[in-house]
């Protein structure tokens, strides 16, 4: 098996795993879409890499912070609902990216491509993940808590703000290393769609959460292996065989 | 001896979002009372108990006794089928140990295995006693119980009053009722409170519930009977 194949497979099935386990976090608090439109405002980010050649999760991150900053200030100074206000700061990323980005070398910005992921590239994401991974199952129940009803975990004295920054923070890292693997635009699928299949699936948080994680990994897994064997691009792949795994779920759902 | 006082609410007031929601409150819980608060929708009964659990800035001042342990149970959480919870997930995220998990679902009348049961399949009334059971996690000397307006039928909702006074009496429990059904009131508590935004009566119910104070409560057209117990 070559050494880069290897390197694809290392990245899609942590980056799909993590993004499957912090998946089912934004499904309860109907956030799933988010990373969407955070999606598409790293479109300006991978455009400038893209021109200038360095790594896209690397021009796709400040963007993602910005757009995350953006949506906490304004959650805390408004009350308009967590969709509202990513559609109108992501709205207009999309706008910018639209401006920036050369038509002819889009598809990479559009769908990603983590086939050619160096050694180096590799190593980064996995740390990343490995840290983030950690760092969401430490604040699962709590978000999880805050999810259910923010009023009841504060009497249980949970600081709400630091939560929500810490679990934005996140869901920034796993879009940046999303957009590498699946594109700006499909970023949104590769954390909403395992969580949807693990809840058709599953009868409480373990099964859900874990059960999100190991739908992430095989499709990921999946998508590269098809990539493989037919040289379509990956992240359509990783999405389909995800879709697939979701369409497979209603069929036993609990 | 006097008996031990639990909490002293004096001139509080809320408002949210530029409107006045309470208004010069002033009242007295002790150890061992059963208070009710009563009044019409949007009356400012639930903002109260999340006032007293300091949730919200207020006005006037709150002094709950020292150390005090407070449990509370919501109204509703309508959020929480979005996710498949197990009632043990529900209340692992509280950090309960396992045997005080199955104790107190005992004790709210549950049997053994119930707690992997999900509570997307519960009933209403199921729901409403994990929600006390919730409540009552980490032995609590103060519960604060929001009555939820809808989804719990007749006959559960006269369970609940009875599983709470129950509970009162074995965990030496003081509670805080929010409701709006007077027979509860008389039934279940010592002290009652009558809010429509202004406190509008206070003390114990067979004394302060007039047909006065009621129809200042409701506005016209309620029906008044007290109950013989």
């Amino acid at each position: 098996m070559d050494t880069q194949f290897l390197l694809s497979l290392v990245v899609g099935i942590s980056v799909g795993g993590v993004a499957g386990f912090l998946g089912s976090l934004m499904l309860g608090r109907r956030m799933a879409l988010v990373a969407g439109p955070l999606g598409h405002l790293t479109l300006p980010g991978i455009a400038l890499a893209v021109m200038y050649g360095f790594d896209v999760s690397l021009g796709a991150f400040p963007f993602v912070i910005l757009g995350i900053v953006l949506i906490w200030l304004f959650e805390m100074r408004t009350k308009l609902p967590m969709e509202a206000l990513t559609a109108i700061v992501f709205a207009s990323g999309v706008a910018i990216a639209f401006l920036l980005l050369p038509i002819k070398q889009a598809e990479a910005a559009l769908v990603g491509d983590i086939t050619k992921v160096s050694f180096a590239e590799a190593a980064v994401s996995v740390i990343l993940i490995l840290l983030l991974f950690s760092v969401v199952k430490k604040i699962y129940s709590k978000i999880v808590l805050i999810n259910i009803s923010e009023e009841l975990a504060k009497s249980e004295k949970i600081g709400i703000r630091k939560y929500n920054l810490i679990y934005l923070g996140s869901i920034a890292i796993i879009v940046a290393l999303g957009v590498k693997m699946v594109g700006g635009l499909l970023t949104a699928a590769l954390v909403a769609i395992p969580a949807s299949s693990a809840r058709n699936l599953s009868r409480n948080l373990a099964q859900y959460a874990f059960g999100a994680m190991i739908i992430g990994i095989i499709s990921s897994s999946m998508g590269i292996l098809l990539y493989k064997i037919t040289g379509f691009p990956a992240g359509p792949l990783i999405i389909l065989a995800n879709a697939s795994i979701f369409l497979i779920s209603l069929i036993f759902k609990r | 001896m006097e008996i031990e006082s639990i909490l002293k609410v004096t001139n509080l007031s809320v408002v949210l979002d530029n409107q006045s929601i309470i208004e010069n409150l002033s009242f007295e819980v002790k150890r061992g009372d059963a208070l009710t608060i009563l009044g019409p929708n949007g009356a400012g009964k639930s903002v109260l108990l999340r006032t007293l659990l300091g949730l919200i800035p207020h006005g006037g001042e709150i002094e709950w006794a020292k150390a005090i342990k407070i449990g509370y149970v919501p109204q509703r959480l309508p959020f929480i089928k979005d996710i498949p919870l197990s009632i043990k997930d529900f209340f692992n995220l509280k950090g309960a140990p396992e045997k005080e998990i199955e104790a107190i679902l005992n004790s709210v009348g549950f049997t053994e295995d119930f707690s992997r049961k999900k509570i997307g399949d519960l009933s209403s009334g199921q729901f409403q006693r994990v929600l006390i059971a919730w409540g009552l996690v980490g032995n609590p000397q103060v519960l604060l119980f929001d009555e939820p307006m809808t989804g719990v039928d007749i006959s559960a909702e006269e369970t609940i009053y009875n599983l709470l006074a129950k509970l009162k009496e074995e965990m030496d429990l003081t509670i805080l009722l929010v409701t709006h059904d007077l027979s509860v009131v008389y039934k279940f508590s010592t002290n009652v409170i009558c809010l429509n935004r202004q406190p509008i009566c206070y003390g114990p119910p067979q004394e302060v519930l007039t047909p006065e104070s009621l129809q200042k409560l409701y506005g016209g057209g309620i029906r008044y009977y007290q109950h013989k117990h």
